[in-house]
């Protein structure tokens, strides 16, 4: 289809702006804009037309099932919109004074209360605006931690499973920690051996997903915070995979004392493409301190910002974090009550189902009851018909389905992560499941089908390689290349796709 | 009782039980160890109807105080432009609002190519080649620079203007010690940045961030303060007003190695400072040092034209603690939101928005009679004015006759407790503003 | 179009999939048909500088393919007397002609006697048949 640009006509726009009878003030020559940006040129009717017809090439969760591994794919519920429209959150400056802001400070005061209750901690920040960035957040905190303690210089290694997200290892890095890796057992827990012989007085900590992304729940985590508490070293909790513990095991129960929780996976808040999240922090009592600025406090009926925390981090995020997130995910929450439980129990049980059904066509690395989440591997159907992961995941599109993550977690070949959550019917998982069957079958008799699939899509096969070869990364106007001369073969790149 | 929000009835459960070779819920759980299973009901409030939820939120909502009750004029970089009614059609399309990020891109063709004309507007503005599909916000944006200039230039060392957004210089400041970076910050002199101190501050160092508008509302000499940054060697990166760019030039076009920014005026609600896009844009000289996604165009398999998430191996999830940057989740349904307000501006709705809001300030300055802090620059959309008190005061007094006068810039700036900061926008008529200068006026 | 599997026998082998054609006191370098072919193919060549130093086994520049990146491990120790444009324009260059066309860079070599702890092509296909 056309883009925005391509269907611009001089001459034609959609907006009509107030005009006020005031004398024109010119720009000093220096600073003026010599050469508009060349924004499209459509009058509304086309505008509209024009995003819709893009809103159809795409898929969400309204549109269908949607089980990609650890990003917690849930229906978002219509009333979030609604309330997160309300005028008194909608059009509220953040600056605004506190007598003011009375309502927005009750709302992130309450939802700190419950995300505390919920991960068995002491404080939380809401200010983060992901769980990378939480994350982030919880190393600064570390640092801060450590360096009041005067053992900053000394600590200096953060220890990540090999299961982990890329996440955690490029937030180490961005604050100036080292990597020190473990590795995984035979049943997908942590490497308890391989652990103790690489946390020592030099450990600031451990990041630790759990349930890990095999959709496992380590078995050993009492053990392994007492290696880390004895050491000195602090204990942070990837919060990616939260949606299958809420009122079953609580992450400051089992020994974390930093956690993130991205509100756009376990609490609902829709994902809109990529975005926005929000990553929320809770911590343990210790590093209540160091929490980034401003903190939200009640003292009687009154809800305040308070800036004066001496040893704070500082700020991460403008303001007091991603609001409109707030009000969606305390919304969302308020529906449940305590039957959050009910929440992950289910999203629990559905994975469990599609286990059960789908672990006699696909190898399952690790036989065991698995989370909210499962790792498949088709190395079986690769070896045998030289079908992929890949292929797989871009066939179930033509069943109308959005693929698992695909080559994630790392050490399982031809990974594909399976994420139910707690919302879809059981006709929806059985239609799943025959889907997955029915590909397994395909990649027998007709391989084909699957190495050049999609075929029911608005696109086939994309070519990821000359995207990365020649990259064009924005409409070039008159100069712009056509990119299918010479196209011969889409090649499409058996990468993680997910998380 | 079904929870309205889940599908499965007891018959369901039941019968995936079975299947599952369990004889009870519980028993899915029997991996984790006792020791860490909670053994009592979370202490939370009981479940609310949806009926229930409205009311409740409404009641909080109740006790904010918004701009439909307040006359504002507090801008400070957050702004209350308006927002047209085609934003609200197209994110309210489930089809966006419910997606995830664009893994498999035959999935996602509305989205990624949504992105790419996004990328497109942000490059047309700045005058960059390149731009990421959105960062968190305008703070964050910020740090992301700084990271990119460490690793361009191997320097620790950034220059910050102290009229840069007190916002952004804290979160610069909160990444620094993490990315091992030195924060200097060379201060204002009447309003806006020196030139000549800057090249002095801009030695050795990885980047210079300066704001155009600064956070006063006044115009920065901006080639010269670019210029002084490269005569150092060090990149200029500029943080800039999206709604201004339609009258002041782009800093592409003035020497810049990137511009970045708060995207919030341009299409999105204030929602209480966020959720919201940061925008980043470069040359193309730096596209593989980019934190973020990035969207690409390419062919598939009949040659026909499509987009994909591209150059993902600078990214965390292939690259790992080698990344750009850690970030995954960004902004996308916000930059879409900005997507599809400057389609509804276009170039001439964006050249006159600019061109309003000027007139405005204007006439609000001669209006209001007080005395400018900084007389002897111009400005876009704010201005600071010395109000005969503390503007903690002026802003009490003003609202208790439902007038937010502005920002008080001894929040964050020593000696300058008597000022504010006035903002306009285009929904603020001449009639308003001269509703403010009866109110400002003692 | 890729390459078909070859080590010639004339190169010299690091066990990081890395090879060095040895010509005087000057080497060429470049990754084997191995490492190409692990990597898919590749779209970017990040090359050290013309006149840099480059520390035996140790990382001298990239290459990306568009699922992975991958350090260059120098075999030897050296000064870079020359990049090759020509992958760095057309990076699939190496996947056509790992050996020929698509070296790397060429360098003055440092040490001479490093040369000798290099796998030869029969050590080096043993190690390969070992992973």
């Amino acid at each position: 289809m056309k883009l925005i640009y391509e269907r611009s006509e001089a001459g034609r726009r959609a907006s009509a702006l107030p005009t006020y009878d005031l004398p024109a003030v010119q720009v000093p020559e220096e600073l003026r804009r010599t050469e508009p940006p060349r924004l499209p040129e459509v009058a509304e009717p086309e505008l509209v037309r024009h995003f819709t017809e893009l809103s159809s090439r795409n898929f969400g969760i309204d549109t269908g099932f949607y089980p990609l591994g650890s990003c917690t794919m849930k229906y978002n519920p219509r009333v979030n919109e609604r309330v997160v429209a309300l005028p008194g959150f909608r059009d509220l400056h953040p600056l605004q004074e506190e007598d003011g802001i009375q309502g927005a400070l009750e709302l992130e005061w309450r939802l700190q209360e419950i995300l505390a209750e919920v991960c068995g901690l002491d404080a939380v920040s809401l200010q983060p605006a992901a769980g990378s960035q939480g994350e982030l957040t919880g190393l600064l905190l570390m640092r801060a931690y450590f360096a009041d303690r005067g053992e900053l210089e000394q600590r200096r290694k953060i220890v990540i499973p090999d299961t982990a997200h890329g996440t955690n290892p490029a937030s180490v890095t961005m604050t100036g920690f080292e990597l020190t890796g473990v590795k995984t057992d035979a049943r997908g827990n942590i490497d308890v051996e391989d652990l103790r012989a690489k946390v020592d007085e030099r450990t600031a900590g451990l990041m630790l997903t759990n349930p890990s992304t095999l959709g496992l729940f380590d078995e050993h985590v009492e053990e392994i915070a007492a290696i880390f508490h004895d050491a000195g070293a602090l204990m942070y909790y990837d919060g990616a995979n939260l949606n299958a513990v809420c009122g079953i095991s609580r992450p400051g129960d089992m020994g974390f004392d930093i956690v993130h929780i991205n509100l756009h996976k376990t609490f609902s808040q829709p994902h809109g493409g990529g975005g926005p999240g929000g990553g929320p922090i809770a911590v343990r009592k210790s590093l209540e301190p160091f929490l980034p600025v401003p903190a939200i406090v009640r003292e009687g009926d009154v809800f305040r910002l308070d800036y004066d925390r001496p040893r704070s981090i500082g700020k991460v995020r403008g303001y007091t974090g991603p609001f409109g997130v707030f009000v969606r995910s305390y919304a969302f929450i308020r529906a449940y009550g305590p039957a959050l439980k009910e929440m992950s129990e289910v999203a629990v049980l559905n994975a469990n189902y599609l286990l059960a059904r789908l672990k006699g066509a696909y190898e399952l690395p690790f036989d065991r009851l698995c989370m909210h989440e499962f790792v498949l591997s088709a190395r079986r159907l690769k070896r045998e018909h030289g079908t992929s992961a890949l292929d797989v995941a871009k066939r179930l599109m033509d069943y109308g389905f959005h693929p698992p993550t695909v080559y994630f977690p790392l050490i399982v070949p031809e990974a594909l992560m399976i994420e139910p959550t707690e919302t879809e019917a059981k006709e929806t998982l059985d239609a799943f499941c025959e889907a997955m069957l029915a590909i397994a079958r395909e990649a027998k008799d007709q391989p084909e089908l699957l190495k050049e699939a999609p075929h029911a899509r608005p696109v086939r096969r994309l070519d990821e390689v000359k995207a990365a070869k020649r990259a064009v990364v924005k409409y070039g106007f008159e100069e712009h290349p056509d990119l299918s001369i010479g196209a011969a073969e889409a090649t499409a790149v058996e990468a993680p796709k997910g998380v | 009782m079904t929870h309205p929000y889940l599908s499965l009835t007891d018959a369901d459960r039941d019968e995936m039980l079975a299947a599952i070779g369990v004889a009870s819920i519980d028993e899915l759980f029997r991996e984790i160890p006792t020791g860490v299973r909670f053994s009592r009901a979370l202490d939370l409030e009981p479940a609310l109807s949806e009926q229930e939820i409205v009311e409740h939120l409404e009641r909080l909502a109740a006790k904010n105080v918004h701009t439909g009750v307040e006359l504002s004029f507090l801008g400070a970089g957050m702004y209350d432009h308006y927002v047209p009614a085609v934003v609200d059609a197209v994110l309210s399309r489930g089809e966006f609002l419910t997606a995830y990020t664009p893994y498999q891109p035959e999935m996602s063709q509305g989205v990624l190519q949504a992105i790419f004309e996004y990328q497109t507007a942000i490059c047309e503005l700045t005058g960059m080649d390149v731009s990421n599909a959105s960062g968190y916000d305008g703070t964050t944006v910020a740090a992301d620079a700084c990271f990119v200039a460490k690793h361009v230039t191997g320097r620790s060392k950034v220059v910050l203007c102290e009229a840069l957004n007190p916002q952004v210089r804290q979160v610069v400041k909160t990444y620094a010690p993490g990315f091992g970076l030195d924060v200097v910050e060379v201060p204002h002199r009447g309003g806006t940045t020196d030139p000549d101190e800057l090249r002095v501050a801009a030695r050795d160092a990885a980047c210079v961030i300066f704001q155009q508008p600064n956070f006063f509302g006044c115009l920065e000499p901006a080639p010269d303060l670019a210029a002084a940054a490269n005569d150092a060697e060090a990149l200029a990166v500029a943080h800039v007003d999206p709604i201004s760019l339609g009258v002041l030039e782009a800093p592409g076009r003035y020497g810049c190695a990137l511009a970045i920014g708060e995207g919030q005026g341009a299409g999105n609600y204030l929602s209480y400072g966020g959720p919201h896009y940061g925008f980043l844009a470069a040359r193309s000289e730096f596209i593989r040092r980019m934190p973020g996604r990035i969207v690409g165009e390419t062919v598939d398999a009949a040659g026909e034209r499509g987009y994909v998430l591209t150059l993902q191996t600078r990214e965390q999830h292939i690259r790992r603690e080698k990344a750009t940057s850690n970030i995954t989740t960004n902004q996308t349904l916000l930059a879409l939101a900005g997507l599809v307000y400057l389609t509804w501006l276009g170039p001439q709705g964006l050249r006159e928005l600019g061109e309003t809001c000027m007139a405005l300030g204007e006439y609000a300055k001669e209006r209001l009679g007080l005395p400018l802090l900084f007389p002897e620059r111009a400005t876009f959309k704010e201005f600071a004015v010395r109000v005969g008190r503390s503007g903690r005061d002026a802003i009490r007094e003003a609202r208790s006759q439902g007038v937010h006068p502005g920002y008080a810039l001894g929040r964050d700036y020593e000696g300058l407790d008597d000022a504010l900061l006035v903002c306009v926008t285009e929904k603020r008529s001449p009639a308003d503003i001269d509703r403010l200068a009866e109110v400002l006026g003692r | 179009m890729a390459a078909a599997e070859s080590y010639p026998d004339d190169l010299k082998y690091h066990r990081e999939h890395d090879w060095a054609r040895i010509e005087g006191d000057e080497a060429t370098l470049g990754i084997t048909w191995y490492a190409q072919d692990s990597l898919g193919e590749l779209v970017h060549y990040e090359p050290p500088d013309e006149g840099s130093t480059l520390s035996k086994d140790g990382p001298y520049g990239e290459v990306e393919s568009v699922k992975a990146v991958s350090d260059l491990i120098s075999p030897l120790s050296g000064e870079v007397l020359a990049v090759n444009r020509k992958v760095v324009d057309e990076p699939e260059t190496v996947n056509e002609d790992p050996y020929g066309d698509g070296w790397l860079v060429r360098v003055r070599i440092g040490d001479p006697s490093e040369v000798d702890g290099l796998l030869d092509a029969e050590s080096y296909r043993k190690l390969l048949a070992e992973q």
